[in-house]
């Protein structure tokens, strides 16, 4: 009877812990609420303190949000069509998806990572890498548009990438997938013998249109999953961590997580120079593609590029060390100071935390445990500074703060840990809803945080019931916390699109003074540009018919054409040519078999639409531009091939004719 | 003492050259969605805009009422104003070096005549704007011109028009001002 009674007195007690548990389980207390609305409340008319770069993973784009609202600023195409802004689908941004694979209108962005002068965010550019058909892109900040995308060779699962060094000197991209390199047709199961990786050095990233394969490093065939380049001391190094280095082809997920330890490898780029000043490179005729979009021509071009220059590690010493890190780490970071490496050991419940100055002194110490592949592994013990013991499972990715603190996300254990650079001691922790794999603390990733780390952002894996359901499928989650005082409070959920891979914060107040508001028409330099509705006309090249043709609030010109053919390939040249802020035009087309135009004012863009039937084809403005924006329309006229309809344009009263 | 009042007349004089300086004119348009609203800026030569773009902001605004483009080839004001104020600068210099009060109040009254006849003018051209309007305008509203002020703000459909002199006109009115106070110190000394 006794032990029953406590028994059910335990059970109780029990009950009631589990139930007070769920009542703070969703991470807002009732009573803080009003004081957590003040702090994101931006009010109708006011403008966000931060723009956050989100990464859209498998969409292939960029997204713009503002912080503290969370609100969605901007959707930037990338690697991937865009039909609501023509991107991909007109001929100016076409040739900004070519590959030497053809013309690949998808991938997997994953790391958006802003350009830095001396270690901090100069807010000129953001690259992204895609994971997929190995490429980076270039977006420029003042227009948010992106404007070049270099492909990389030799390479497979463009992952650790593009993390650039403290002056944007390279963007740097590590392959998750060995490959045979280069390629050629080999059993799967010679992975050992025949499956490489590489480490690839991109210059050119200060420049606009420079953007350039500088050389590259051959590995073993790990996956070479992140990275970070170092800054302060640790400048002239790039940092890769990897897992499989039991170099397995199947069941990874248990083959290659056998081993204890992998490894972080240490580039020295700045001995790669000298390697490569002194000609101790191989040249490989490798081939890949290099495309600029010029903001004065309005146009892309892709340019196919040969040869690279490729450093062996045995061939030169000093350029490679690895640091045995436990338990296929994750995310490498590098602190504030560059002096701290963190690797984040995805399967362990630590992180492992070394030293630069003491990896340095392993290397003059010659402490070494191995040599793989002419890549010296340093002796753990003589690398690591120290290990933060987390109580939490599957850490991930670190930032920092500028008071001497690094936020961990735990994926398994659902939450962000914050720890001591000094004592590497857990100060705080939060949950996380739910599974949280990259955060985010604007400029946290550089050498100063921006006002010593106010907030930090939690991208999510699982959204379950954050949100009201859409279906299976639902948006995932992202969530705010500030971090200014000593405990971190859970502030603010918001969706995102596609799903981030990481994402990037700026002062608004590095970007909002840079922003172009429309590209001036006597800058125009687009090969079939109409500056004024008196150049406006249209050119038969034999199956060909050119329409150079304009629009301004509320009429195009010219529109009404006759004289098209079935069987004709015509194309749409159209300049907007307006001169204010925030008035774009559309063309949409009936029958169009790609998307519309969305032309921003100055701007020339170039549709091609192949009439099948004869008829007579409207075509409008999609973009609600003005009073009359209703009446922005025209018709196209489309005569039998064997037709001789003569060729006319006119707007108004007046016809012109061929 | 002696060449104060020339000194103050010839430096009207030359004054009236800043009008090649600044704007003399403003005209704004407000609406909730131009925040910054929409500024044309009057020269004595030439028209300009907040942005390069502005005179072609407002022409796109203005041809839904139906309303005539304003282009500045079509005003000749902007090619013979300028003639007229070089010309009374010069005049202005020969007078001073000739040192007679009588010819400097002369040049003043001659200078508020033609600055009034300029008001004058500048009003005839926002009538003809605001009254003559296409026939086939998309926006008609019966009985509406769009004729903005000359002085202050008016309610044109959705948009509020502000008109006012801008610094430019602070030249012309300084060397009137000069003209005036030189006749008066010179008339002072002499009459001593």
């Amino acid at each position: 009877m006794r032990s029953n009674t406590f028994i059910f007195t335990l059970l109780i007690v029990a009950s009631l812990l589990i139930y007070s548990g769920c009542g703070t389980g969703n991470g807002s207390g009732a009573l803080s609420t009003a004081n957590v609305a003040e702090k994101v409340y931006v009010a109708p008319g006011e403008q966000d303190q931060y723009y956050e770069f989100f990464s859209g993973g498998f969409s292939g784009q960029v997204t713009v949000h503002g912080l503290p609202s969370g609100r969605l600023l901007k959707i930037i195409p990338v690697f991937s069509l865009d039909a609501e802004k023509g991107y991909g689908f007109n001929e100016e941004t076409k040739p900004l998806l070519m590959t030497t694979y053809g013309f690949i209108p998808w991938d997997d962005s994953h790391h958006p990572k802003l350009s830095q002068t001396s270690g901090v965010h100069d807010g000129k550019f953001l690259f992204i890498n895609g994971n997929n058909t190995p490429r980076v892109a270039r977006i420029d900040l003042s227009t948010f548009e992106t404007t070049e995308i270099i492909q990389i060779p030799n390479s497979a699962g463009c992952h650790a990438s593009p993390y650039p060094t403290e002056n944007t000197e390279y963007l740097v991209a590590g392959t998750r997938f060995s490959v045979p390199i280069p390629q050629k047709d080999v059993p799967i199961n010679s992975y050992k013998e025949n499956f490489k990786g590489t480490f690839t050095f991109i210059s050119g990233g200060q420049e606009p249109g420079t953007m350039d394969i500088a050389f590259q490093i051959l590995a073993p065939g790990y996956d070479y999953d992140l990275a970070h380049s170092g800054k302060g001391v640790s400048h002239g190094w790039s940092f890769f961590t990897s897992y499989n280095v039991e170099e397995e082809n199947t069941l990874k997920e248990k083959n290659s997580s056998q081993y204890d330890k992998d490894y972080i490898a240490a580039v020295n780029w700045k001995k790669a120079e000298e390697y490569i000043a002194q000609g101790k490179f191989q040249e490989w005729p490798s081939e890949y593609y290099h495309n600029y979009y010029d903001d004065h021509t309005h146009m892309a071009t892709a340019t196919k590029k040969k040869g690279v220059k490729v450093l062996i590690p045995s061939e030169c010493p000093g350029l490679v060390y690895y640091l045995p890190t436990p338990k296929s780490p994750h995310g490498v970071d590098v602190s504030p100071t560059g002096e701290f490496i963190v690797g984040s050991g995805k399967l362990s419940a630590d992180l492992t935390v070394h030293s630069f100055e003491k990896m340095l002194a392993a290397i003059e110490a010659e402490k070494f445990d191995e040599v793989v592949d002419g890549i010296p592994v340093i002796n753990f013990d003589a690398v690591v500074a120290g290990t933060v013991s987390s109580g939490g499972l599957g850490p991930l990715h670190t930032e920092f703060d500028g008071r001497g603190h690094g936020y961990t996300s735990f994926f398994i254990s659902s939450e962000v840990v914050k720890w001591s650079l000094e004592t590497y001691e857990v100060v705080d922790r939060i949950p996380a809803y739910y599974s949280i794999g990259h955060l985010s603390i604007p400029g946290g990733g550089s050498m100063k945080p921006w006002e010593d780390g106010k907030y930090l952002i939690a991208m999510n894996k699982i959204t379950k019931d954050r949100y009201l359901p859409t279906g299976p499928e639902m948006a995932h989650s992202a969530q705010l916390y500030d971090i200014s005082g000593d405990k971190m409070e859970l502030l603010l959920d918001f969706p995102t699109m596609g799903e981030p891979h990481y994402a990037q914060g700026i002062h608004a107040s590095a970007i909002v003074d840079k922003q172009v508001k429309f590209f001036p028409l006597e800058e125009n330099n687009h090969p079939h540009k109409a500056l004024t509705e008196a150049d406006t006309k249209v050119e038969r090249k034999g199956n060909e018919v050119h329409i150079y043709a304009t629009m301004i609030r509320s009429h195009f010109a010219p529109d009404n054409i006759e004289g098209i053919r079935v069987g004709d390939k015509v194309y749409w040249h159209v300049t907007n040519l307006e001169q204010d802020w925030d008035v774009p035009h559309g063309l949409a087309v009936m029958g169009a078999e790609n998307a519309e135009l969305l032309i921003m004012p100055g701007q020339t863009e170039t549709l091609v639409w192949t009439p099948k039937e004869p008829g007579v084809y409207p075509f409008y403005c999609t973009d609600f531009c003005s009073a009359l924006h209703q009446e922005m329309q025209g018709y196209v006229r489309v005569s039998a091939q064997n037709a001789n309809t003569k060729m006319t344009w006119s707007l108004g009263d007046e016809v012109f004719g061929e | 003492m002696r060449h104060v009042p020339r000194i103050i007349f010839l430096a009207g004089a030359v004054a009236l050259l800043g009008t090649f300086l600044a704007p003399i004119w403003r005209i704004t348009l407000e609406a909730p969605q131009y925040p910054q609203g929409v500024t044309m800026y009057i020269w004595i030569n030439k028209l300009g805009g907040d942005e390069p773009g502005t005179l072609q902001n407002i022409n796109i605004l203005n041809h839904y009422v139906g309303m005539k483009m304003i282009e500045p080839e079509s005003i000749p004001e902007l090619k013979y104003f300028p003639k007229i104020i070089i010309g009374m600068a010069v005049l202005g210099v020969v007078f001073g070096l000739i040192n007679n009060k009588k010819l400097w109040i002369t040049w003043g009254i001659l200078l508020v005549i033609l600055g009034a006849l300029g008001i004058y003018d500048f009003y005839l051209w926002e009538y003809d704007y605001g009254h003559n309007l296409s026939d086939d305008a998309p926006i008609k509203v019966p009985g509406q011109a769009y004729q903005p002020p000359l002085f202050g703000s008016k309610m044109l459909l959705n948009f509020n028009a502000i008109s006012y002199p801008h610094y430019g006109a602070a030249f012309i009115g300084i060397a009137m001002i000069f003209s005036f106070v030189s006749f008066y110190l010179k008339k002072k000394e002499e009459d001593k």
